[in-house]
């Protein structure tokens, strides 16, 4: 099972709605700008939204003698200009209909996750980020349970900053801590909103408490990212652009951008020096 | 092109509930589930523990729902808040309902929390260091207000921070004992806050509550299209579990800035927002609240935003929909309480 892959990332929050899919989708572009290629595993199956994110909504996926084959992001073969690539796979590209619901109890979500897991032909990928839903359940123990024998990097765990979010997001922590998986870091998302007729930046959602949560359990505070409308709108009219301006070369724009950067240094300090120790060359 | 062998279908949504064997191993991958009537006999029970178990267990109705419906029987109006995307404010709304619903001192509501992973009425309403009391008649539900009960797995928990790692069934069974074991009382309203997605809670919650009649589910929403995404497949739930949709609610509609007051959207609603997708799939649409960062603050401290600020915008907003839940719900358009807060 993921053979191929080098490292396995988690994006975990224990909250609903504090941008786990944003976070990851940014996380996949910034490694994929920096030339890595970059598989990620959508595993909320209830509500699927990396293919919508991506623009491969319309997409399906193919199927080969070892596999199924995940859908690549982006029309171009990527690498020409240093840059890497990105493929995902999703429950999304499966339904017949976009507004189909999947209503399943716990054991076949169990199921699903161990194909997602065991017969997608993710080749050589460099970062495997896997997209998870909010809570601390079927879906999370499976995959906890069914990575530990690939040894995954870790987990990043996203919170935005008010008391509600960082209260689940503790269980989350707590959960990682019980199933012997490593926080790699804390992403404080939606932190701060600035007018864009004054300027005046507002704490929509309260402010520190990421930055505070992450203190307190002794865990890396990976950054804060300011909610930016753009970045959305940005991924909501990829479908209306004409320009052939891919979102790999169009993210460089965003304000968003430089942020994830930093973040990418940070997660790659400790992704990346684990493999150094390992190979002696520290 | 994939044919992938999925089970998309919702097999389970309109069983009703059966009395569940006592099983002796976990449930494998794709079980049926031990209610179900096809338990012990689908091909993936070939090689389960509990085979036999399932297989000759008296399919027989479950003993607890009609203890289910005598707790129900003394509550008049139940409502299921739902939404399929986490995060849109699905317990901001619930514990503002409930506020509001309370406001009138002879109107008596009961909040049920089922997000058993991440259970935030509690912290919202101010009682998050409360415990529950059991007596020989049940559990009783933690008063936040002489006519505001609220219960939650959150005030069984012996650390805030604990997280619960349950798989389907276990989370089924608090649910029940949720319905059956607590001593409600005379409601009139019971509102039921649920964790996002399509999963055990709504298909539990849906066949607990078959026989005592649900009155419909308020579906919350943002305004962009990965929220209406997810939106759409709740409203396709409702619709194959029989649920009545009472309406959606478009949750942190537009913003107001604090310092210059000009408007700005900061989810945008790029294919038309709540109100678009109800005229779409043909369900009422009743109205958006705006995202005013105070409300945010009153949830952290438990405080109810709705007495702190009632001529707020998002107040305003909240009336609007009371005003039409309750006509979908068949009651008359003002209540006490409505009456009250317009003369204060």
């Amino acid at each position: 099972m993921l053979e191929n892959v080098k490292h396995v990332v988690l994006v975990l929050s224990g909250k609903g709605g504090v941008g786990k899919s944003s976070v990851t989708v940014q996380l996949a572009l910034t490694l994929a700008r920096a030339g890595k290629k970059v598989g990620v595993l959508d595993i909320d199956l209830t509500g699927p939204n990396i293919p919508r994110m991506l623009n491969v909504e319309e997409k399906k996926v193919h199927q080969a003698p070892g596999g199924w084959i995940p859908v690549k992001v982006g029309d171009s073969d990527s690498t020409g200009d240093g840059m890497g690539s990105i493929e995902c796979m999703s429950l999304g590209f499966l339904l017949r209909d976009r507004g189909d619901s999947v209503v399943w109890r716990g054991p076949k979500k169990t199921a699903m996750v161990r194909q997602f897991l065991t017969d997608v032909l993710w080749g050589d990928v460099d970062y495997l980020l896997v997209d998870t839903p909010p809570g601390t359940s079927d879906e999370h123990i499976s995959l906890a349970e069914q990575l530990r024998s690939v040894s995954p990097d870790g987990a990043v765990v996203v919170t935005t900053p008010q008391a509600i979010s960082t209260a689940d997001v503790r269980k989350e922590l707590n959960f990682c801590k019980k199933v012997g998986l490593d926080i790699l870091g804390v992403i404080e998302n939606m932190s701060g909103f600035v007018c864009p007729h004054c300027s005046t930046c507002t704490n929509v959602f309260s402010s520190g408490g990421g930055a505070a949560m992450a203190e307190q359990f002794g865990v890396d505070f990976f950054g804060a990212v300011p909610i930016d409308p753009a970045f959305n709108l940005m991924l909501e009219r990829q479908k209306e652009t004409t320009d052939g301006v891919e979102l790999l070369q169009r993210y460089r724009e965003s304000k968003l951008c430089p942020v994830f950067e930093g973040i990418m240094e940070k997660l790659l300090a400790k992704t990346e020096k684990v493999v150094a120790n390992g190979s002696g060359c520290g | 092109m994939v044919t992938l062998k999925i089970p998309v279908a919702s097999e389970d949504v309109p069983q009703p509930s059966r009395a569940a064997p006592e099983l002796v191993a976990p449930e494998p991958e794709h079980c049926p589930g031990p209610e179900s009537q096809q338990a012990g006999k689908m091909d993936a029970c070939a090689g389960c523990p509990n085979q036999q178990i399932c297989a000759t267990a008296p399919k027989g109705p479950d003993p607890d729902i009609p203890l289910v419906q005598a707790r129900m029987a003394t509550i008049a109006h139940k409502i299921l808040i739902l939404s399929g995307k986490g995060g849109v404010g699905k317990s901001t709304f619930t514990s503002m309902l409930a506020y509001a619903f309370s406001q009138s001192p002879t109107t008596q509501v009961g909040v049920c929390d089922i997000d058993i992973c991440g259970p935030s009425i509690p912290r919202m309403m101010g009682a998050e260091n409360e415990s529950i009391h059991s007596s020989s008649s049940g559990w009783s539900p933690v008063y936040v207000a002489d006519n505001l009960g609220v219960m939650s797995i959150q005030f069984m928990l012996p650390n805030q921070d604990d997280a619960i790692i349950w798989r389907g069934p276990k989370k089924n069974g608090l649910i029940k004992q949720f319905l059956k074991d607590v001593e409600w009382g005379d409601l009139d309203f019971l509102l039921i806050d649920t964790p996002p997605g399509t999963s055990d809670e709504h298909l539990s919650i849906n066949s607990y509550l078959k026989g005592s009649g649900v009155d419909g589910a308020v579906v919350v929403t943002t305004p962009q299209e990965i929220s209406l995404l997810d939106v759409r497949k709740e409203i396709d739930f409702c619709r194959k579990a029989g649920i009545k949709v009472l309406g959606i609610v478009e949750n942190m509609s537009g913003f107001v800035c604090p310092n210059c007051e000009g408007e700005s959207q900061i989810f945008h609603a790029t294919t038309g927002g709540g109100r678009a997708l109800a005229t779409e799939i043909s369900v009422p649409f009743l109205g958006a609240v705006p995202l005013d960062p105070r409300i945010g603050i009153a949830c952290d401290y438990g405080e109810s935003f709705f007495d702190a600020y009632p001529e707020s915008p998002a107040c305003e907003g909240l009336m609007n929909i009371i005003r039409g839940l309750r006509g979908q719900m068949g009651l008359p358009p003002s209540q006490d309480g409505a009456e009250e807060m317009d003369e204060s």
